[in-house]
């Protein structure tokens, strides 16, 4: 049986160093075999095979309602809070093989395992300091000093602490939107999942503040395995090491991003990416 | 564009168009103050009739043979319990329900009928409550005409008022919120606790404080189960002065509520207890009035610390 005292060490800074030489990139850290998804009547996913390497920035891309996003929130089972939806297949992750989509598998094990932010900034209309340390405080960490440590280090780990650590106190809600995601970002962390979904974290910012999320995507890649559903191209070619084009619920092409924004291998990826239709 | 029309038409129409407008502004401010001015109207003449009985010893006296020495201390005491056994048991109660409604329940068409008898139940007739009062909670569970009856009674009056107010607070929490929690591992309990239920404390008290104060004038369940109607004592004090400081005798103790003791003195044939009754209808409104004002002065503390 696995379980989660089996997993391998919380990803920390001190491994992150040397964490970008080749050996690991090819490393697998989750893999989906024939995944199949369905709303209702409505299949959207189609037998999807994909492999995330570890520490690695996977990007989906697509147009509209292609299954980017339905794909991605298979992998923290968020899909469990609608009725009447079903998965099929598999999505195994290492090094303990789960297999997040099971019926076996809890979903909140899975979710106290990989991490979200999500399109809109949703912080808890709770102070700054609470909104990162909610994670720890539902993972039994009450102490003061190590919850204080715990979140500026996810407050540094986001890039955002210089700019609150003046005001740990003041409700999230003052901060701007570009700050709200980061928060997001690194109440995400604090809890040091072993990897992170993003679902077009920066739709609703503008570009400087997207310039910064960017930014930081690439460096949290040294820690942890990244998952990142983006529309804008030029921000999946910025930020991921490997882009997955999906296309009506099927993953149509996955390969290193620089091959899929210069040669990509299938007809239907090359006409997306050079604006033809999406 | 062969019906393009000229400016010269644009603006005549326009001009119309515009009087129509300013037509119904009129018709809806005469129906607002409409509304206004009879509340206002009733009020000042209840005031202006109990003028006389206005002042200290009408809020200290029990209720007397003579109109000049009638009080509404009972009564008010009384209706004070009352409304404090009614907001112990509809808040918890109605809150519970409606987070079973809105967070747990499958929806289904059994889940579906008891919404809709939720709803129903709003509009049940006082004095149904009161009949189903009488045989359950005086004589059934011995209850006795008391306090505890007739706060348990207008509980049950409340409760739909509280439970749709209360379903409605927790359906504005936003989902990127709850999604947000379930994200870092939470439980739909913890989620509830944490995040659902302090976000919408607002409405929740906004709901049940109208349901309070429609508890407040409510007479004829009350009549129902038996209050009385002079009462020239006071319940056992709640606080005392020896441990544990709490009494629950006053539960049982038998009572009268304001508009028992206005309906009452109208009642009377002597035109003196008619200043009485004038005087208790103001007070009451005045409660009521309160209450109001506290409840959206909730709501509008509550809207400024949280805005999505």
């Amino acid at each position: 049986m696995t379980t989660l005292a089996q997993k391998s060490p919380a990803p920390s800074v001190a491994i992150a160093l040397d964490a970008r030489k080749p050996a690991s990139a090819n490393r697998p850290k989750a893999t989906a075999e024939q995944l199949n998804f369905w709303y209702g009547p409505n299949q959207a996913l189609k037998n999807i095979n994909l492999t995330i390497p570890e520490n690695q920035v996977t990007a989906l891309i697509g147009p509209s309602g292609c299954g980017k996003s339905t794909f991605l929130r298979c992998f923290n089972r968020m899909h469990d809070l609608q009725p009447d939806t079903k998965y099929q297949g598999a999505i195994t992750l290492r090094p303990d093989n789960v297999n997040l989509v099971g019926p076996e598998t809890d979903p909140i094990e899975v979710r106290m395992r990989i991490g979200m932010v999500f399109q809109k900034p949703n912080p808890f209309p709770k102070t700054v300091f609470e909104n990162v340390a909610y994670g720890l405080r539902l993972r039994g960490i009450s102490n003061r000093t190590d919850l204080a440590e715990r979140v500026e280090k996810a407050l540094r780990g986001a890039a955002i602490w210089e700019e609150v650590k003046g005001r740990l106190n003041d409700s999230a809600l003052a901060l701007s939107g570009g700050q709200m995601q980061r928060l997001c970002i690194a109440r995400a962390l604090a809890t040091e999942p072993e990897m992170l979904l993003f679902d077009e974290p920066t739709s609703a910012l503008d570009p400087i503040a997207t310039a910064k999320i960017e930014e930081l995507i690439t460096e949290l890649r040294q820690r942890v395995t990244v998952l990142i559903v983006t529309h804008n191209m030029q921000q999946a070619a910025r930020v991921s090491d490997f882009t997955a084009f999906m296309y009506l619920g099927e993953l149509v092409e996955v390969d290193e991003t620089s091959k899929i924004f210069t040669n990509p291998a299938k007809k239907a990826t090359e006409d997306y990416i050079t604006g033809r239709y999406g | 564009m062969a019906a393009a029309l000229t400016l010269e038409e644009i603006r005549r129409g326009l001009t119309w168009r515009k009087q129509l407008d300013k037509v119904f502004i009129a018709i809806g401010l005469a129906a607002l103050f409409g509304c206004l001015a009879i509340l206002a109207i009733l009020f000042f003449d209840l005031v202006r009739d109990g003028a006389p009985r206005f002042g200290w010893e009408f809020f200290t006296s029990f209720p007397s043979r003579k109109a000049e020495h009638a009080g509404i201390l009972s009564a008010a005491v009384g209706t004070i319990l009352m409304m404090l056994v009614t907001a112990l048991v509809a808040l918890p109660v109605g809150v519970a329900a409606a987070i079973y409604l809105e967070e747990y329940a499958p929806k289904n068409w059994f889940t579906g009928i008891i919404e809709i008898n939720v709803t129903n139940l709003a509009g049940v007739p006082s004095i149904v409550y009161g009949l189903l009062a009488l045989g359950l909670f005086v004589y059934r569970f011995n209850f006795g005409q008391s306090i505890l009856t007739a706060g348990l009674t207008l509980a049950l009056l409340i409760l739909p008022i509280v439970i749709v107010a209360t379903r409605e607070s927790l359906r504005a929490v936003p989902r990127a919120i709850r999604e947000a929690a379930y994200g870092l591992g939470a439980t739909r309990w913890e989620v509830t606790k944490d995040h659902v239920l302090p976000y919408s404390t607002g409405g929740i008290l906004t709901g049940l404080i109208l349901g309070l104060s429609r508890a407040i004038g409510e007479t004829a369940p009350i009549i129902t189960i038996g209050a009385l109607s002079f009462i020239a004592f006071l319940p056992p004090s709640p606080v005392t002065g020896q441990f544990p400081f709490l009494n629950f005798q006053w539960l049982w103790s038998e009572f009268t509520a304001m508009p028992i003791q206005m309906f009452n003195w109208v009642s009377r044939p002597d035109q003196a207890f008619q200043a009485n009754a004038a005087a208790a209808g103001a007070i009451l409104l005045g409660m009521t009035l309160a209450m109001n004002a506290v409840a959206i002065w909730i709501r509008y503390r509550f809207r400024k610390k949280i805005n999505w």
